[in-house]
């Protein structure tokens, strides 16, 4: 059994009910330090949940969520958050009446209470790491535009940005390249290998294609458990796998 | 507050004013499910529910002048033909309201709570035109007046049994509406995902119109109750309107029998407590109680934990 | 300033405007009693702006405006009323010395939380106090809990009419339905002239420019585009390490503080406070002065206050029974067919049609945001 400290992030028998719905049931799993970790499992399998509850979205029933060490489960969002955890959510959710540039610059990890807020100063550190990240998710020629007018792929990207710049430990995505083309497909992929360099993520995922392309370990969830974990060409193969998802 | 009383008396008062309170417990729950039907089903907030209940009040109080005038052998069932028309009534204005107004704003729930405030003013205005300021009353049918003695201080009020009796007959129906029948399965995959019911052929333009003519005809209903216990004026309406959207939020806004456990709960305390204290008194600790155990519980009594 | 305020030339000139017609325009064109009615119109424009920030940028919509309004007007009147209570002018009473309402209602000793209200400064430090302590109460209950959009509305309208009621209730010691009336001097001050009054109503318009320039600084911050963010995406923000919480908290507390200065220099122009300020009707009323005015524009609050009140008083003097008719017409009209009010009419139909040196502007890229739910 593996210290639960020597891992970034330990999920250990969390269980979550819904008037006795239980949507995730007893569920234990490791990330490590800059792995990139897929979740895959059917529908209703319980993997927003599992996201939700690590950020603090939904309170879990029962069992613990230590993040480096740290106890998330009795913290506000807000504080999970600025303990380094990130979170994109499904559909792109980003402020549709702000730019682009003010997009990123509200998630700048700086100026984050009433006041802190009210004395902001758009100095020239903002500025250089605002334009460094719109750079790297492919939007540093529409810093000035309003959100709204972005494709639905470069919404998906400006959400991602808008992380990286809280420079989070831990990042966890719902479905990014849910609603893309093939081209930008490629490039997220591309993007989430360079984002893992320095930080891990974990990513839910349907297409089969992207999670080969860059799951370094799969989590497979059904009816709220663990049903199998490894890397994808062992969970592929796993005889439990094959029955859940190609039915009896 | 009790001094003075001996425990049978204290006993005796809180049963008279819980029937006392029976009648306006009946026009909470009649208010409410409209509102309730409305605003839970379709996220509406509809200010003017009070003015529909008004206007059922004013057909009522039409019909009955209408029936002693010409056909007064018929007085004794006046009120069933006014409740009907009252019905029809509000219903009509409420489709044409829908059509009008509402399905411009369904995805502005702030803004309709300010444009049916304006619809209200409107009609407050419009009934003053029509019937004067002054406030009017109905003339019960013989059998409903009067009263019999449960004991020898308790007085039960035959008209508070009969208009009860209606409500739950209509409860009763709008549950089965609501729950069993096929409208109300409609109403509810509307309300839970719109594009969805669209596609496998609900007409949701025709359910939303529906359901909120539905609603505002109970409202006429309710109107038809009120002219039992208070006198019928432009702006009485306007009274009710926040103690029913509290019955509504305090019993979680989708919860039928919420809507009426918060209803039984409200108008008995406060009835209650207007025994002892000042009518204004007594509303005033009603409603800072249900604030109150809204801040703790904002979801209200009845509600299901869900995944949001 | 305009650089404190990160404005441009368009702002700066709406701003230059405004004060013309304030301090200009309208003390040269009206009479004293007419100057004095525009006075007191240009009070509610002090909630209206607060509104602004509060519902058009935060999305919270409240209905119980009038419950500050009306405490910073009441912390006013109980000031000027103990002051107008001297034994002296108060002889003929059975307990002189306290005022004239409490001697009809049998109240013989002056309640203990009037008598910190003979102290000038104390009155003028609870006027915003007490109403932003208020709001503060009410926000941390309600925003810490989640509860927002209509059910937020719908509570603070009840806590309206709680108030109301519960002024109307308590004759003894709030003047019941009457309120608190003749109110005479402000430190030996007399406040009925003419002439005091056309200065309560330059010292009115100043406090209102300090609400417009505290407003338009919010907004011109990263706060104000948090705002605007949570309005929308309320999750987000969250999810983005903000204690969303504590933004509509501290919004909604300006605007409290500011419909209560509002409240107070009514009070004093006018002359007396009531229970009619503080209920469900003038709170709503408060919200379409907003919603006229455009609920996106600062200045924009202040001209819908005027053209709605000065279209109330128009009618109520010559057509009184079509008032309502009109007024329902406007809460349905700007709702339905305006919905970023006169601003919105400014931007979209005059400005871009004015010369670019004027503040002229081409048509925006897209059309305005839509407005909040």
């Amino acid at each position: 059994m593996p210290n639960a400290t020597d891992f970034l992030l330990a999920v250990e028998d969390l269980t979550v009910s819904f008037d006795g719905f239980k949507a995730v049931d007893n569920l234990s799993f490791y990330v490590d330090e800059n792995e990139l970790r897929v979740i895959i499992g059917p529908n209703g399998a319980g993997k927003t949940t599992v996201l939700d509850l690590i950020c603090g979205r939904t309170r879990a029933t029962a069992g613990s969520i230590r993040f480096r060490g740290r106890e998330l489960t009795a913290l506000r969002e807000y504080e999970i958050v600025r303990a380094g955890v990130g979170r994109k959510f499904q559909n792109p959710s980003i402020y549709e009446d702000l730019t682009v540039f003010e997009n990123l610059e509200i998630s700048f990890p700086r100026g984050r209470s009433v006041f802190g807020a009210l004395a902001f100063k758009r100095d020239a550190e903002v500025i250089e790491r605002v334009e460094a990240v719109a750079e790297s998710i492919f939007l540093a020629d529409q810093l000035n535009r309003r959100a709204e007018l972005l494709s639905h792929g470069q919404k998906q990207w400006l959400e991602i940005g808008m992380l990286l710049i809280q420079q989070p430990d831990l990042l966890m995505l719902d479905e990014p390249v849910a609603g893309m083309s093939v081209a930008e497909r490629v490039k997220t992929a591309e993007l989430l290998h360079r984002i893992c360099a320095d930080r891990a993520v974990l990513v839910i995922e349907h297409d089969m294609k992207f999670v080969e392309d860059i799951a370094h370990k799969v989590t497979v969830l059904h009816q709220g458990k663990r049903l199998s974990e490894g890397p994808m060409h062992a969970v592929k193969t796993d005889p439990k796998v094959i029955e859940v998802y190609l039915g009896h | 507050m009790f001094d003075g009383y001996t425990m049978g008396e204290i006993g005796a008062i809180f049963a008279m004013q819980g029937f006392a309170g029976l009648i306006l417990f009946s026009v909470f729950v009649l208010m409410a499910l409209g509102l309730a039907i409305i605003f839970g089903q379709m996220g509406v907030i509809n200010m003017a529910h009070g003015e529909f209940m008004i206007l059922g009040a004013y057909v009522t109080y039409l019909c009955s002048n209408f029936f002693a005038d010409y056909i007064p052998a018929l007085f004794g069932i006046y009120f069933f033909v006014a409740m009907f028309l009252a019905f029809l009534a509000a219903g009509a204005l409420g489709a044409l309201v829908e059509w009008a107004m509402i399905r411009h704003l369904y995805r502005r729930p702030l803004d309709t709570l300010l444009a049916t405030w304006g619809l209200s003013l409107i009609l407050q205005q419009t009934y003053r035109s029509i019937f004067g300021a002054r406030e009017v009353g109905v003339t019960l049918p013989d059998w409903l007046m009067g009263s019999f003695a449960l004991t020898d201080i308790i007085d039960v009020q035959i008209n508070g049994l009969f208009v009860m009796g209606l409500t739950l007959l209509i409860t009763v129906g709008v549950g089965l509406l609501m729950f069993k029948a096929r409208f109300g399965r409609q109403v509810r995959a509307v309300m839970q995902n719109r594009m969805m019911a669209g596609a496998v052929g609900i007409d949701t333009e025709k359910v939303d119109r529906k359901t909120f003519a539905l609603g505002c005809g109970i409202a006429g209903v309710a109107g038809s109750a009120f002219t039992m216990i208070g006198s019928t004026g432009p702006t009485a309406g306007q009274l009710y309107i926040v103690d029913t959207f509290l019955v509504v939020v305090f019993g979680g806004a989708q919860s039928l029998l919420g809507t009426i456990a918060s209803a039984f709960t409200i108008s008995q305390s406060q009835s209650a407590m207007e025994f002892f204290l000042s009518g204004s008194m007594a509303k005033v600790l009603t409603l800072l109680t249900v604030v109150g155990i809204l801040m703790l519980r904002p979801q209200g009594l009845f509600s299901l934990k869900v995944r949001r | 300033m305009a650089r404190i305020l990160n404005m441009d030339r368009t702002q700066l000139l709406g701003f230059v405007l405004l004060a013309a017609l304030v301090f200009l325009v309208l003390p040269l064109a009206l009479d004293a009693f007419r100057l004095n009615m525009v006075g007191k119109y240009l009070t509610y424009a002090f909630v209206a702006v607060g509104l602004v920030l509060c519902w058009g940028y935060g999305g919270i919509l409240s209905l119980g405006q009038g419950v500050f309004f009306g405490l910073g007007g009441y912390c006013m009147a109980m000031f000027l009323k103990l002051e107008a209570s001297t034994p002296e002018a108060t002889a003929i009473q059975s307990t002189p010395g306290i005022p004239d309402f409490m001697d009809w209602n049998q109240v013989t000793a002056l309640p203990w939380f009037w008598e910190p209200f003979h102290n000038l400064a104390f009155t003028l430090f609870a006027v915003i106090a007490v109403p932003v302590a208020f709001a503060f109460i009410i926000g941390v209950a309600m925003f810490k809990r989640r509860v927002g959009g209509v059910y937020f509305a719908i509570i603070t309208q009840a806590v309206a009419a709680i108030l109301s009621i519960l002024i109307i209730g308590q004759q003894g010691y709030t003047g019941g339905v009457n309120g608190i009336t003749d109110l005479r001097t402000l430190l030996g001050w007399d406040i009925r002239t003419d002439s005091a009054r056309t200065i309560l109503y330059f010292v009115n318009g100043g406090l209102l420019f300090v609400c417009l320039f505290i407003a338009a600084w919010i907004k011109s911050t990263k706060f104000g585009r948090i705002l605007v963010a949570m309005r929308g995406r309320e999750d987000r923000v969250r999810f983005s390490g903000y204690d969303v919480s504590a933004f509509k908290i501290f919004v909604f507390c300006v605007a409290a503080g500011m419909a209560a200065v509002g409240g107070a220099m009514f009070t004093l122009q006018v002359g007396f406070m009531s229970p009619t300020f503080v209920g469900i009707v003038p709170s709503i009323e408060m919200v379409i002065f907003c919603a006229v005015g455009g609920r996106l524009s600062i200045l924009g609050a202040v001209y819908g206050t005027l053209l709605v009140n000065w279209g109330k008083t128009t009618f109520s003097e010559t057509f009184p029974e079509l008032w309502l008719f009109a007024m329902g017409a406007v809460f349905i009209g700007v709702v339905l067919a305006f919905p970023n009010g006169l601003a919105g009419l400014w931007t979209d139909h005059v400005a871009p049609r004015l010369p670019r040196r004027l503040g002229g502007r081409p048509r925006p890229e897209a059309a305005q945001p839509a407005p909040a739910e």
